[in-house]
Protein backbone atom coordinates (compact mmCIF):
# COMPACT_ATOMS: atom_id res chain seq x y z
CA UNK A 1 0.00 0.00 0.00
CA UNK A 2 2.78 2.54 0.74
CA UNK A 3 4.85 1.71 -1.71
CA UNK A 4 2.00 1.82 -4.22
CA UNK A 5 1.05 5.52 -3.36
CA UNK A 6 5.14 6.83 -3.09
CA UNK A 7 5.03 5.43 -6.87
CA UNK A 8 2.15 7.23 -7.43
CA UNK A 9 3.49 10.31 -5.93
CA UNK A 10 6.74 10.02 -7.84
CA UNK A 11 5.24 9.87 -11.42
CA UNK A 12 3.36 12.71 -10.43
CA UNK A 13 6.81 15.04 -9.66
CA UNK A 14 8.14 13.40 -12.58
CA UNK A 15 5.61 14.21 -14.93
CA UNK A 16 5.52 17.87 -13.65
CA UNK A 17 9.18 18.20 -13.83
CA UNK A 18 9.01 17.62 -17.39
CA UNK A 19 6.30 20.22 -17.90
CA UNK A 20 8.35 22.60 -16.21
CA UNK A 21 9.99 23.74 -19.94
CA UNK A 22 7.18 23.75 -21.85
CA UNK A 23 5.30 25.97 -19.19
CA UNK A 24 8.09 28.13 -18.63
CA UNK A 25 7.60 28.95 -22.76
CA UNK A 26 3.73 29.20 -22.53
CA UNK A 27 4.56 31.80 -19.71
CA UNK A 28 7.37 33.28 -22.01
CA UNK A 29 4.58 33.78 -24.82
CA UNK A 30 2.23 35.52 -22.42
CA UNK A 31 5.04 37.99 -21.44
CA UNK A 32 6.15 38.32 -24.91
CA UNK A 33 2.55 39.23 -26.23
CA UNK A 34 2.47 41.89 -22.88
CA UNK A 35 5.43 43.77 -24.22
CA UNK A 36 3.87 43.74 -27.80
CA UNK A 37 0.66 44.98 -25.97
CA UNK A 38 2.44 47.33 -23.93
CA UNK A 39 5.38 49.12 -25.62
CA UNK A 40 5.83 51.64 -23.62
CA UNK A 41 7.41 49.75 -21.37
CA UNK A 42 9.77 48.90 -24.62
CA UNK A 43 10.50 52.79 -25.56
CA UNK A 44 11.31 53.52 -22.05
CA UNK A 45 14.16 51.46 -21.57
CA UNK A 46 15.30 52.05 -25.00
CA UNK A 47 14.95 55.56 -24.59
CA UNK A 48 17.01 56.19 -21.45
CA UNK A 49 20.05 54.70 -22.33
CA UNK A 50 19.95 56.60 -25.92
CA UNK A 51 19.59 59.73 -23.87
CA UNK A 52 22.33 58.95 -21.83
CA UNK A 53 24.33 58.16 -24.57
CA UNK A 54 23.46 61.21 -26.23
CA UNK A 55 24.08 63.18 -23.20
CA UNK A 56 27.26 61.53 -22.30
CA UNK A 57 28.80 61.99 -25.49
CA UNK A 58 27.90 65.18 -27.23
CA UNK A 59 27.36 67.14 -24.02
CA UNK A 60 30.32 65.31 -21.38
CA UNK A 61 32.49 63.58 -23.78
CA UNK A 62 34.43 66.72 -24.80
CA UNK A 63 35.70 67.38 -21.69
CA UNK A 64 35.59 63.57 -20.36
CA UNK A 65 37.40 62.28 -23.09
CA UNK A 66 40.47 64.59 -22.65
CA UNK A 67 40.89 63.32 -19.49
CA UNK A 68 41.29 59.71 -20.44
CA UNK A 69 45.07 58.74 -20.31
CA UNK A 70 46.42 59.57 -23.57
CA UNK A 71 43.90 61.17 -25.63
CA UNK A 72 45.00 64.56 -26.78
CA UNK A 73 42.03 67.31 -26.42
CA UNK A 74 40.94 67.16 -30.03
CA UNK A 75 39.93 63.32 -30.21
CA UNK A 76 37.99 63.79 -26.80
CA UNK A 77 34.46 63.46 -27.89
CA UNK A 78 35.63 60.32 -30.38
CA UNK A 79 37.56 58.67 -27.65
CA UNK A 80 34.95 58.76 -24.85
CA UNK A 81 32.09 57.23 -27.29
CA UNK A 82 34.54 54.45 -27.80
CA UNK A 83 35.35 54.59 -23.74
CA UNK A 84 31.57 54.77 -22.97
CA UNK A 85 29.78 52.59 -24.87
CA UNK A 86 30.26 49.44 -23.14
CA UNK A 87 29.24 51.11 -19.85
CA UNK A 88 25.95 52.47 -21.66
CA UNK A 89 25.30 48.72 -23.46
CA UNK A 90 25.72 47.36 -19.55
CA UNK A 91 23.79 50.07 -17.84
CA UNK A 92 20.73 49.71 -20.58
CA UNK A 93 20.60 46.02 -19.23
CA UNK A 94 20.19 47.62 -15.41
CA UNK A 95 17.43 50.05 -16.77
CA UNK A 96 15.23 47.00 -17.60
CA UNK A 97 15.02 45.82 -13.96
CA UNK A 98 13.20 48.71 -13.16
CA UNK A 99 10.20 47.86 -15.96
CA UNK A 100 10.64 44.12 -15.16
CA UNK A 101 10.19 44.66 -11.22
CA UNK A 102 7.14 46.87 -11.72
CA UNK A 103 5.59 44.30 -13.82
CA UNK A 104 5.86 41.51 -11.94
CA UNK A 105 4.76 43.26 -8.71
CA UNK A 106 1.64 44.20 -10.70
CA UNK A 107 1.43 40.89 -11.85
CA UNK A 108 1.73 39.48 -8.83
CA UNK A 109 -1.86 41.65 -7.78
CA UNK A 110 -3.46 40.03 -10.54
CA UNK A 111 -6.20 37.61 -10.15
CA UNK A 112 -4.96 35.78 -13.43
CA UNK A 113 -1.74 35.20 -10.58
CA UNK A 114 -4.06 33.26 -8.09
CA UNK A 115 -5.34 31.11 -11.01
CA UNK A 116 -1.97 29.98 -11.87
CA UNK A 117 -1.57 29.60 -8.07
CA UNK A 118 -4.89 26.70 -8.18
CA UNK A 119 -3.34 24.74 -11.14
CA UNK A 120 -0.99 21.86 -11.39
CA UNK A 121 1.77 24.47 -12.90
CA UNK A 122 5.38 24.61 -11.70
CA UNK A 123 6.16 27.93 -9.65
CA UNK A 124 9.85 27.92 -11.61
CA UNK A 125 7.72 28.22 -14.76
CA UNK A 126 5.68 31.60 -13.59
CA UNK A 127 8.72 33.31 -13.29
CA UNK A 128 10.87 32.22 -15.65
CA UNK A 129 8.06 33.42 -17.92
CA UNK A 130 9.28 36.80 -16.49
CA UNK A 131 13.02 36.56 -16.77
CA UNK A 132 13.05 35.00 -20.07
CA UNK A 133 10.39 37.72 -21.20
CA UNK A 134 13.11 40.52 -19.72
CA UNK A 135 16.13 38.79 -21.04
CA UNK A 136 14.75 38.93 -24.10
CA UNK A 137 13.49 42.67 -23.90
CA UNK A 138 17.17 43.72 -22.71
CA UNK A 139 19.35 42.12 -25.57
CA UNK A 140 16.60 43.62 -27.90
CA UNK A 141 17.22 47.24 -26.24
CA UNK A 142 21.08 46.63 -25.79
CA UNK A 143 20.71 45.83 -29.72
CA UNK A 144 19.15 49.16 -30.95
CA UNK A 145 21.14 51.09 -28.60
CA UNK A 146 24.13 49.85 -29.98
CA UNK A 147 23.01 50.57 -33.18
CA UNK A 148 22.38 54.44 -32.25
CA UNK A 149 26.52 54.23 -31.08
CA UNK A 150 27.27 52.65 -34.28
CA UNK A 151 25.26 55.53 -35.94
CA UNK A 152 27.16 58.58 -34.22
CA UNK A 153 30.60 56.90 -34.85
CA UNK A 154 31.49 53.88 -32.80
CA UNK A 155 33.13 51.06 -33.89
CA UNK A 156 34.28 47.91 -32.79
CA UNK A 157 37.98 46.90 -33.48
CA UNK A 158 38.17 43.32 -32.53
CA UNK A 159 37.27 40.60 -35.13
CA UNK A 160 33.84 38.94 -35.15
CA UNK A 161 34.15 36.41 -33.13
CA UNK A 162 35.26 38.65 -30.16
CA UNK A 163 31.82 40.40 -30.93
CA UNK A 164 29.89 37.60 -30.82
CA UNK A 165 31.69 36.75 -27.32
CA UNK A 166 30.56 39.98 -26.17
CA UNK A 167 26.49 39.06 -27.34
CA UNK A 168 26.70 36.27 -25.31
CA UNK A 169 28.51 37.59 -22.32
CA UNK A 170 25.68 40.28 -22.23
CA UNK A 171 22.65 37.91 -23.20
CA UNK A 172 24.22 35.86 -19.63
CA UNK A 173 24.32 39.45 -17.83
CA UNK A 174 20.74 40.35 -19.15
CA UNK A 175 19.72 36.63 -17.78
CA UNK A 176 21.18 37.19 -14.40
CA UNK A 177 20.22 41.09 -13.85
CA UNK A 178 16.36 39.64 -14.65
CA UNK A 179 16.38 37.15 -11.95
CA UNK A 180 17.51 39.93 -9.26
CA UNK A 181 14.50 41.61 -11.13
CA UNK A 182 11.59 39.37 -10.61
CA UNK A 183 13.05 39.12 -7.19
CA UNK A 184 12.85 42.72 -6.39
CA UNK A 185 9.22 43.27 -7.75
CA UNK A 186 8.10 40.10 -5.55
CA UNK A 187 10.06 41.86 -2.96
CA UNK A 188 8.14 44.84 -3.30
CA UNK A 189 5.24 46.19 -0.74
CA UNK A 190 3.23 48.03 -3.83
CA UNK A 191 3.56 48.41 -6.95
CA UNK A 192 4.67 52.10 -6.88
CA UNK A 193 7.54 51.22 -5.06
CA UNK A 194 8.55 48.04 -7.04
CA UNK A 195 11.33 50.49 -9.29
CA UNK A 196 12.95 51.55 -6.15
CA UNK A 197 15.20 48.59 -5.26
CA UNK A 198 16.08 48.31 -8.55
CA UNK A 199 17.67 52.00 -8.77
CA UNK A 200 20.69 50.25 -7.41
CA UNK A 201 21.34 48.70 -10.46
CA UNK A 202 21.18 51.64 -12.48
CA UNK A 203 23.70 53.09 -10.17
CA UNK A 204 26.22 50.40 -9.67
CA UNK A 205 27.83 50.78 -13.81
CA UNK A 206 28.20 54.89 -12.50
CA UNK A 207 30.18 53.25 -9.25
CA UNK A 208 32.40 51.33 -11.42
CA UNK A 209 34.39 51.78 -15.06
CA UNK A 210 31.84 52.53 -16.80
CA UNK A 211 31.99 56.26 -17.11
CA UNK A 212 35.28 57.35 -16.05
CA UNK A 213 38.52 55.24 -15.16
CA UNK A 214 38.27 53.73 -11.43
CA UNK A 215 42.08 55.38 -11.43
CA UNK A 216 40.36 59.05 -11.00
CA UNK A 217 38.48 58.19 -8.22
CA UNK A 218 39.04 58.24 -4.59
CA UNK A 219 40.48 55.53 -2.47
CA UNK A 220 37.74 53.97 -1.21
CA UNK A 221 35.43 54.05 -4.28
CA UNK A 222 38.38 52.59 -6.40
CA UNK A 223 37.66 49.51 -4.02
CA UNK A 224 34.34 49.45 -4.07
CA UNK A 225 34.64 49.82 -7.86
CA UNK A 226 37.08 47.12 -7.96
CA UNK A 227 35.23 44.28 -6.20
CA UNK A 228 31.30 45.14 -7.87
CA UNK A 229 29.99 42.47 -10.17
CA UNK A 230 29.40 45.55 -12.42
CA UNK A 231 33.23 46.74 -13.46
CA UNK A 232 33.95 42.86 -15.02
CA UNK A 233 30.83 43.29 -16.48
CA UNK A 234 31.76 46.86 -18.22
CA UNK A 235 35.87 45.67 -19.33
CA UNK A 236 34.60 42.04 -20.37
CA UNK A 237 32.62 44.05 -22.73
CA UNK A 238 35.14 46.44 -23.72
CA UNK A 239 37.55 44.16 -24.24
CA UNK A 240 35.79 42.29 -26.50
CA UNK A 241 34.64 45.10 -28.33
CA UNK A 242 37.79 47.04 -28.35
CA UNK A 243 40.55 44.89 -27.57
CA UNK A 244 41.52 46.49 -23.68
CA UNK A 245 43.85 43.22 -22.11
CA UNK A 246 40.84 41.31 -20.78
CA UNK A 247 42.66 39.66 -17.86
CA UNK A 248 40.24 37.65 -15.99
CA UNK A 249 37.10 39.89 -16.35
CA UNK A 250 35.52 37.18 -18.99
CA UNK A 251 35.78 34.56 -16.20
CA UNK A 252 34.59 36.90 -13.45
CA UNK A 253 31.60 37.91 -15.33
CA UNK A 254 30.45 34.81 -16.27
CA UNK A 255 31.41 33.63 -12.51
CA UNK A 256 29.37 37.31 -11.13
CA UNK A 257 26.54 35.94 -13.50
CA UNK A 258 25.50 32.95 -12.05
CA UNK A 259 25.72 34.50 -8.42
CA UNK A 260 23.37 37.24 -9.45
CA UNK A 261 21.07 34.50 -11.25
CA UNK A 262 21.09 31.88 -9.06
CA UNK A 263 20.81 34.22 -5.90
CA UNK A 264 17.67 35.80 -7.37
CA UNK A 265 16.41 32.98 -8.47
CA UNK A 266 16.01 31.56 -4.72
CA UNK A 267 15.31 34.86 -3.54
CA UNK A 268 12.17 34.86 -5.59
CA UNK A 269 11.13 31.59 -5.13
CA UNK A 270 11.04 32.19 -1.64
CA UNK A 271 9.16 34.92 -2.23
CA UNK A 272 6.70 33.34 -4.28
CA UNK A 273 6.23 30.36 -2.05
CA UNK A 274 5.57 32.69 0.93
CA UNK A 275 3.54 35.19 -0.64
CA UNK A 276 1.35 32.27 -2.57
CA UNK A 277 -0.12 30.63 0.54
CA UNK A 278 -0.93 32.54 3.35
CA UNK B 1 -18.34 4.01 0.53
CA UNK B 2 -17.39 6.54 -2.63
CA UNK B 3 -15.05 9.61 -1.05
CA UNK B 4 -17.05 13.22 -1.02
CA UNK B 5 -15.85 15.47 -3.90
CA UNK B 6 -15.08 18.19 -0.83
CA UNK B 7 -14.85 17.38 2.79
CA UNK B 8 -14.13 19.80 5.32
CA UNK B 9 -13.20 18.77 8.93
CA UNK B 10 -13.37 21.05 12.21
CA UNK B 11 -11.73 24.03 9.37
CA UNK B 12 -10.22 26.77 10.95
CA UNK B 13 -8.51 30.09 9.77
CA UNK B 14 -8.24 33.41 11.31
CA UNK B 15 -6.33 36.32 9.92
CA UNK B 16 -4.61 37.66 13.00
CA UNK B 17 -7.37 38.54 16.00
CA UNK B 18 -10.29 38.06 14.12
CA UNK B 19 -11.82 34.26 13.29
CA UNK B 20 -12.93 33.71 9.58
CA UNK B 21 -13.81 30.32 9.90
CA UNK B 22 -14.75 28.87 13.33
CA UNK B 23 -14.84 24.82 13.25
CA UNK B 24 -16.43 24.65 10.08
CA UNK B 25 -17.95 20.96 8.98
CA UNK B 26 -19.25 20.60 5.48
CA UNK B 27 -19.65 17.67 2.66
CA UNK B 28 -20.22 17.83 -0.72
CA UNK B 29 -20.95 14.35 -2.80
CA UNK B 30 -19.76 14.59 -5.88
CA UNK B 31 -22.12 15.46 -8.70
CA UNK B 32 -24.08 17.67 -6.29
CA UNK B 33 -23.91 21.72 -6.35
CA UNK B 34 -24.11 23.02 -2.81
CA UNK B 35 -23.96 26.70 -2.29
CA UNK B 36 -22.63 28.61 0.70
CA UNK B 37 -24.30 31.08 1.37
CA UNK B 38 -23.89 34.31 3.69
CA UNK B 39 -23.29 37.51 4.20
CA UNK B 40 -19.99 39.52 3.22
CA UNK B 41 -17.51 38.53 5.36
CA UNK B 42 -19.22 35.38 6.66
CA UNK B 43 -15.96 33.80 5.54
CA UNK B 44 -17.37 32.26 2.16
CA UNK B 45 -14.14 33.29 0.25
CA UNK B 46 -11.76 32.09 2.86
CA UNK B 47 -12.94 28.88 2.73
CA UNK B 48 -13.48 28.12 -1.06
CA UNK B 49 -9.20 29.85 -1.08
CA UNK B 50 -8.45 27.02 1.40
CA UNK B 51 -9.84 24.56 -1.07
CA UNK B 52 -8.36 25.83 -3.93
CA UNK B 53 -4.96 25.78 -2.70
CA UNK B 54 -4.74 29.59 -2.25
CA UNK B 55 -4.76 29.87 1.79
CA UNK B 56 -3.92 27.32 4.30
CA UNK B 57 -6.11 26.45 7.08
CA UNK B 58 -5.31 26.90 10.96
CA UNK B 59 -6.46 23.90 11.75
CA UNK B 60 -8.84 21.38 10.73
CA UNK B 61 -8.81 19.23 7.71
CA UNK B 62 -9.81 20.22 4.05
CA UNK B 63 -10.22 18.03 0.89
CA UNK B 64 -11.21 17.76 -2.62
CA UNK B 65 -11.51 13.97 -4.02
CA UNK B 66 -9.38 12.75 -0.88
CA UNK B 67 -6.68 14.75 -1.44
CA UNK B 68 -5.45 16.88 1.30
CA UNK B 69 -5.03 20.45 0.65
CA UNK B 70 -2.53 20.21 2.52
CA UNK B 71 -0.72 17.26 1.97
CA UNK B 72 -0.98 16.81 -1.61
CA UNK B 73 -1.97 20.32 -3.26
CA UNK B 74 -0.82 19.47 -6.54
CA UNK B 75 -3.29 16.27 -6.44
CA UNK B 76 -5.98 19.12 -5.54
CA UNK B 77 -5.06 21.23 -8.14
CA UNK B 78 -5.14 18.69 -10.68
CA UNK B 79 -9.03 18.37 -10.74
CA UNK B 80 -10.28 21.85 -9.39
CA UNK B 81 -11.24 25.37 -11.08
CA UNK B 82 -11.46 27.88 -9.53
CA UNK B 83 -13.52 31.41 -10.91
CA UNK B 84 -13.36 33.84 -8.45
CA UNK B 85 -15.54 37.12 -7.55
CA UNK B 86 -12.10 38.97 -8.79
CA UNK B 87 -11.64 38.07 -12.05
CA UNK B 88 -8.81 35.82 -12.74
CA UNK B 89 -8.36 36.54 -16.73
CA UNK B 90 -5.09 38.29 -18.64
CA UNK B 91 -6.18 41.80 -19.23
CA UNK B 92 -3.78 42.37 -21.83
CA UNK B 93 -4.56 39.27 -23.95
CA UNK B 94 -7.70 38.75 -25.75
CA UNK B 95 -10.19 36.43 -25.07
CA UNK B 96 -8.58 33.68 -27.61
CA UNK B 97 -5.01 34.40 -26.12
CA UNK B 98 -6.82 33.56 -22.76
CA UNK B 99 -7.93 30.44 -23.77
CA UNK B 100 -5.32 29.17 -25.44
CA UNK B 101 -2.75 29.73 -22.60
CA UNK B 102 -5.29 27.90 -20.05
CA UNK B 103 -5.25 24.84 -22.44
CA UNK B 104 -1.05 25.13 -22.93
CA UNK B 105 -0.56 25.11 -19.19
CA UNK B 106 -3.29 22.37 -18.90
CA UNK B 107 -1.25 20.33 -21.61
CA UNK B 108 -3.95 19.60 -24.14
CA UNK B 109 -1.31 19.04 -26.65
CA UNK B 110 -1.87 21.24 -30.25
CA UNK B 111 -4.51 19.57 -31.93
CA UNK B 112 -6.96 19.74 -28.96
CA UNK B 113 -5.83 23.40 -27.52
CA UNK B 114 -6.77 24.65 -30.67
CA UNK B 115 -10.31 22.71 -30.67
CA UNK B 116 -11.49 23.19 -27.31
CA UNK B 117 -10.74 27.14 -27.64
CA UNK B 118 -12.77 26.97 -30.37
CA UNK B 119 -15.46 24.95 -28.55
CA UNK B 120 -15.68 27.37 -25.70
CA UNK B 121 -15.87 30.71 -27.43
CA UNK B 122 -18.66 29.28 -29.22
CA UNK B 123 -20.44 27.69 -25.92
CA UNK B 124 -19.89 30.83 -23.99
CA UNK B 125 -20.52 33.35 -26.98
CA UNK B 126 -17.51 35.16 -27.18
CA UNK B 127 -16.47 34.17 -30.85
CA UNK B 128 -17.29 37.94 -31.78
CA UNK B 129 -15.14 39.34 -29.43
CA UNK B 130 -12.44 36.73 -29.57
CA UNK B 131 -9.69 38.69 -31.13
CA UNK B 132 -10.73 41.81 -29.05
CA UNK B 133 -8.44 42.67 -26.01
CA UNK B 134 -10.51 42.65 -23.16
CA UNK B 135 -10.66 46.22 -22.20
CA UNK B 136 -13.64 46.06 -24.70
CA UNK B 137 -15.40 43.26 -22.73
CA UNK B 138 -18.65 43.75 -20.42
CA UNK B 139 -18.64 42.66 -16.98
CA UNK B 140 -20.72 39.59 -18.57
CA UNK B 141 -18.56 38.87 -21.11
CA UNK B 142 -15.61 38.59 -18.70
CA UNK B 143 -17.04 36.15 -16.06
CA UNK B 144 -18.09 34.05 -19.28
CA UNK B 145 -14.74 34.43 -20.24
CA UNK B 146 -13.24 33.37 -16.91
CA UNK B 147 -15.58 30.68 -16.35
CA UNK B 148 -14.80 29.37 -20.27
CA UNK B 149 -11.32 29.77 -18.76
CA UNK B 150 -11.64 27.59 -15.61
CA UNK B 151 -13.59 24.54 -17.82
CA UNK B 152 -10.46 24.35 -20.68
CA UNK B 153 -9.69 21.28 -18.81
CA UNK B 154 -13.31 19.91 -17.58
CA UNK B 155 -12.11 19.94 -14.08
CA UNK B 156 -14.16 17.29 -11.85
CA UNK B 157 -14.63 19.81 -8.71
CA UNK B 158 -15.44 23.54 -9.77
CA UNK B 159 -15.57 26.69 -6.85
CA UNK B 160 -17.61 29.50 -8.12
CA UNK B 161 -17.21 32.47 -6.01
CA UNK B 162 -20.00 34.89 -6.23
CA UNK B 163 -20.13 33.88 -9.92
CA UNK B 164 -22.91 36.41 -10.23
CA UNK B 165 -21.70 39.60 -8.42
CA UNK B 166 -21.88 42.99 -10.16
CA UNK B 167 -23.41 40.89 -12.60
CA UNK B 168 -26.70 42.81 -14.93
CA UNK B 169 -30.20 41.01 -14.43
CA UNK B 170 -29.56 39.56 -18.25
CA UNK B 171 -25.79 38.35 -17.57
CA UNK B 172 -27.06 36.33 -14.29
CA UNK B 173 -29.97 34.69 -15.78
CA UNK B 174 -27.00 33.59 -18.52
CA UNK B 175 -24.96 32.53 -15.96
CA UNK B 176 -27.00 30.27 -14.12
CA UNK B 177 -27.98 28.63 -17.60
CA UNK B 178 -24.10 28.48 -18.07
CA UNK B 179 -23.61 26.59 -14.53
CA UNK B 180 -26.73 24.45 -14.72
CA UNK B 181 -25.09 22.89 -18.13
CA UNK B 182 -21.73 22.23 -16.08
CA UNK B 183 -23.56 20.37 -13.59
CA UNK B 184 -25.61 18.43 -16.17
CA UNK B 185 -21.88 16.72 -17.35
CA UNK B 186 -21.71 15.23 -13.40
CA UNK B 187 -19.27 18.16 -12.36
CA UNK B 188 -19.47 18.82 -8.59
CA UNK B 189 -19.92 22.68 -7.75
CA UNK B 190 -19.38 24.78 -4.70
CA UNK B 191 -20.67 28.24 -5.01
CA UNK B 192 -20.68 31.04 -2.72
CA UNK B 193 -23.37 33.70 -3.08
CA UNK B 194 -24.78 35.99 -1.00
CA UNK B 195 -28.19 35.92 -3.05
CA UNK B 196 -31.00 33.45 -1.27
CA UNK B 197 -32.77 33.21 -5.14
CA UNK B 198 -29.93 32.43 -6.86
CA UNK B 199 -28.99 29.33 -4.29
CA UNK B 200 -32.11 28.24 -4.56
CA UNK B 201 -31.82 28.57 -8.50
CA UNK B 202 -28.40 26.72 -8.65
CA UNK B 203 -28.44 24.16 -5.68
CA UNK B 204 -29.34 21.02 -4.44
CA UNK B 205 -27.85 21.80 -1.02
CA UNK B 206 -27.67 25.44 1.12
CA UNK B 207 -25.50 25.79 4.12
CA UNK B 208 -25.52 29.06 5.58
CA UNK B 209 -22.22 30.62 6.86
CA UNK B 210 -22.61 33.34 9.39
CA UNK B 211 -19.44 34.76 11.32
CA UNK B 212 -17.67 31.97 10.35
CA UNK B 213 -19.77 29.30 11.64
CA UNK B 214 -22.24 27.05 9.66
CA UNK B 215 -25.71 28.15 11.05
CA UNK B 216 -28.13 25.67 8.83
CA UNK B 217 -27.58 23.31 6.28
CA UNK B 218 -30.02 21.62 4.47
CA UNK B 219 -32.14 21.40 1.05
CA UNK B 220 -33.33 24.99 -0.43
CA UNK B 221 -36.92 23.34 0.54
CA UNK B 222 -35.62 22.42 4.11
CA UNK B 223 -33.82 25.57 4.36
CA UNK B 224 -37.40 27.79 3.17
CA UNK B 225 -39.07 25.99 5.45
CA UNK B 226 -37.10 27.72 8.24
CA UNK B 227 -37.99 30.70 6.62
CA UNK B 228 -41.76 30.72 6.06
CA UNK B 229 -41.98 33.15 3.02
CA UNK B 230 -40.87 36.42 3.96
CA UNK B 231 -42.40 39.06 6.19
CA UNK B 232 -44.40 41.92 6.51
CA UNK B 233 -43.13 44.99 7.46
CA UNK B 234 -45.78 48.07 9.09
CA UNK B 235 -44.68 51.71 10.02
CA UNK B 236 -47.14 53.22 12.16
CA UNK B 237 -47.41 56.92 13.65
CA UNK B 238 -47.33 56.59 17.18
CA UNK B 239 -45.38 54.75 19.82
CA UNK B 240 -48.22 53.80 21.30
CA UNK B 241 -49.93 52.32 18.10
CA UNK B 242 -46.59 50.20 17.63
CA UNK B 243 -46.74 48.84 21.15
CA UNK B 244 -50.23 47.60 21.15
CA UNK B 245 -49.66 46.24 17.95
CA UNK B 246 -46.40 44.25 19.26
CA UNK B 247 -48.59 42.85 21.64
CA UNK B 248 -51.18 42.25 19.16
CA UNK B 249 -49.10 40.18 16.60
CA UNK B 250 -47.13 36.86 17.92
CA UNK B 251 -43.08 37.15 16.63
CA UNK B 252 -43.26 39.98 15.67
CA UNK B 253 -40.27 42.42 15.97
CA UNK B 254 -40.24 45.74 17.03
CA UNK B 255 -38.39 48.75 16.07
CA UNK B 256 -38.75 51.57 18.51
CA UNK B 257 -37.10 54.20 16.41
CA UNK B 258 -37.95 53.77 12.84
CA UNK B 259 -41.77 52.72 14.65
CA UNK B 260 -41.73 49.80 12.34
CA UNK B 261 -43.20 46.15 13.15
CA UNK B 262 -41.59 43.26 11.29
CA UNK B 263 -44.63 40.16 11.41
CA UNK B 264 -43.03 36.55 10.02
CA UNK B 265 -45.76 36.19 7.05
CA UNK B 266 -45.47 34.34 4.06
CA UNK B 267 -47.15 37.51 1.84
CA UNK B 268 -49.80 35.75 0.98
CA UNK B 269 -53.37 37.78 0.95
CA UNK B 270 -55.12 35.12 3.64
CA UNK B 271 -51.95 36.26 5.77
CA UNK B 272 -52.05 40.03 5.38
CA UNK B 273 -55.46 39.97 5.61
CA UNK B 274 -55.66 38.20 9.36
CA UNK B 275 -53.44 40.59 10.23
CA UNK B 276 -54.89 43.93 8.56
CA UNK B 277 -58.35 42.24 10.45
CA UNK B 278 -57.03 42.07 13.68
CA UNK B 279 -54.92 45.97 13.65
CA UNK B 280 -58.52 47.23 12.42
CA UNK B 281 -60.24 45.49 15.61
CA UNK B 282 -57.76 47.49 17.69
CA UNK B 283 -58.69 50.73 15.45
CA UNK B 284 -54.74 51.04 14.87
CA UNK B 285 -53.43 53.12 12.31
CA UNK B 286 -50.93 51.54 10.11
CA UNK B 287 -49.31 54.46 7.99
CA UNK B 288 -47.02 51.83 5.12
CA UNK B 289 -47.26 48.82 4.59
CA UNK B 290 -44.60 46.75 2.58
CA UNK B 291 -44.27 43.21 1.89
CA UNK B 292 -40.87 41.73 1.58
CA UNK B 293 -40.35 37.92 -0.45
CA UNK B 294 -37.61 35.92 1.85
CA UNK B 295 -33.99 37.11 1.28
CA UNK B 296 -30.85 36.30 3.14
CA UNK B 297 -32.51 39.13 5.68
CA UNK B 298 -35.01 36.80 6.20
CA UNK B 299 -33.08 33.82 6.56
CA UNK B 300 -30.65 35.18 9.11
CA UNK B 301 -33.69 36.81 10.64
CA UNK B 302 -35.27 33.13 11.41
CA UNK B 303 -31.62 31.40 11.87
CA UNK B 304 -30.36 33.65 14.14
CA UNK B 305 -32.87 36.29 15.25
CA UNK B 306 -30.87 39.18 13.67
CA UNK B 307 -32.29 41.21 10.90
CA UNK B 308 -28.65 42.94 10.83
CA UNK B 309 -26.97 40.90 8.81
CA UNK B 310 -24.12 43.95 8.53
CA UNK B 311 -22.72 44.15 5.03
CA UNK B 312 -25.69 43.23 2.38
CA UNK B 313 -27.30 45.88 0.75
CA UNK B 314 -30.55 45.90 1.22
Amino acid sequence: MTSIIATSQTTRVGARQSHVFSDAITMLRRNLLHIIRYPELTIFVIGGPVVFLLLFVFVFGGTLGAGLPGVDAEGGRAAYLAYVMPGILIITIAGTAGGAATTVAMDMKEGITARFRTMAISRAAVLAGHVLGNTIQAILAVVVVFGVGVAIGFRPTTPPIDWLAAFGIIALISFAVSWLAVAMGMQAKSVESASNLPLILLLLPLLGSGFVPTDSMPQWLQWFAEYQPFTPFIEAIRGLLLGTPLGWNVVLAIGWSVVLAVGGYIWSMVLYERRSVR
Amino acid sequence: MTTPAIELHGLRKSYGEKLVLDDVDLTVNAGTVTALLGPNGAGKTTAVNILATLVRPDGGTASVNGCDVVEDPDGVRAVIGLTGQFSAVDKLLTGEENLLLMARLRHLGAKRTRTRTTELLEQFDLVEAARKPLSTYSGGMQRRLDLAMTLVDTPSVIFLDEPTTGLDPRSRRTMWDIVRGIVANGTTVLLTTQYLDEADELADRIAVLDDGRIVADGTPDELKRLVPGGHVQLRFTTAAALDTASRLLDESVRDDAALTLTVPSDGGVRALRTVLDQLDAQKLEVEDLSIHTPDLDDVFFALTGRVDTKGTES
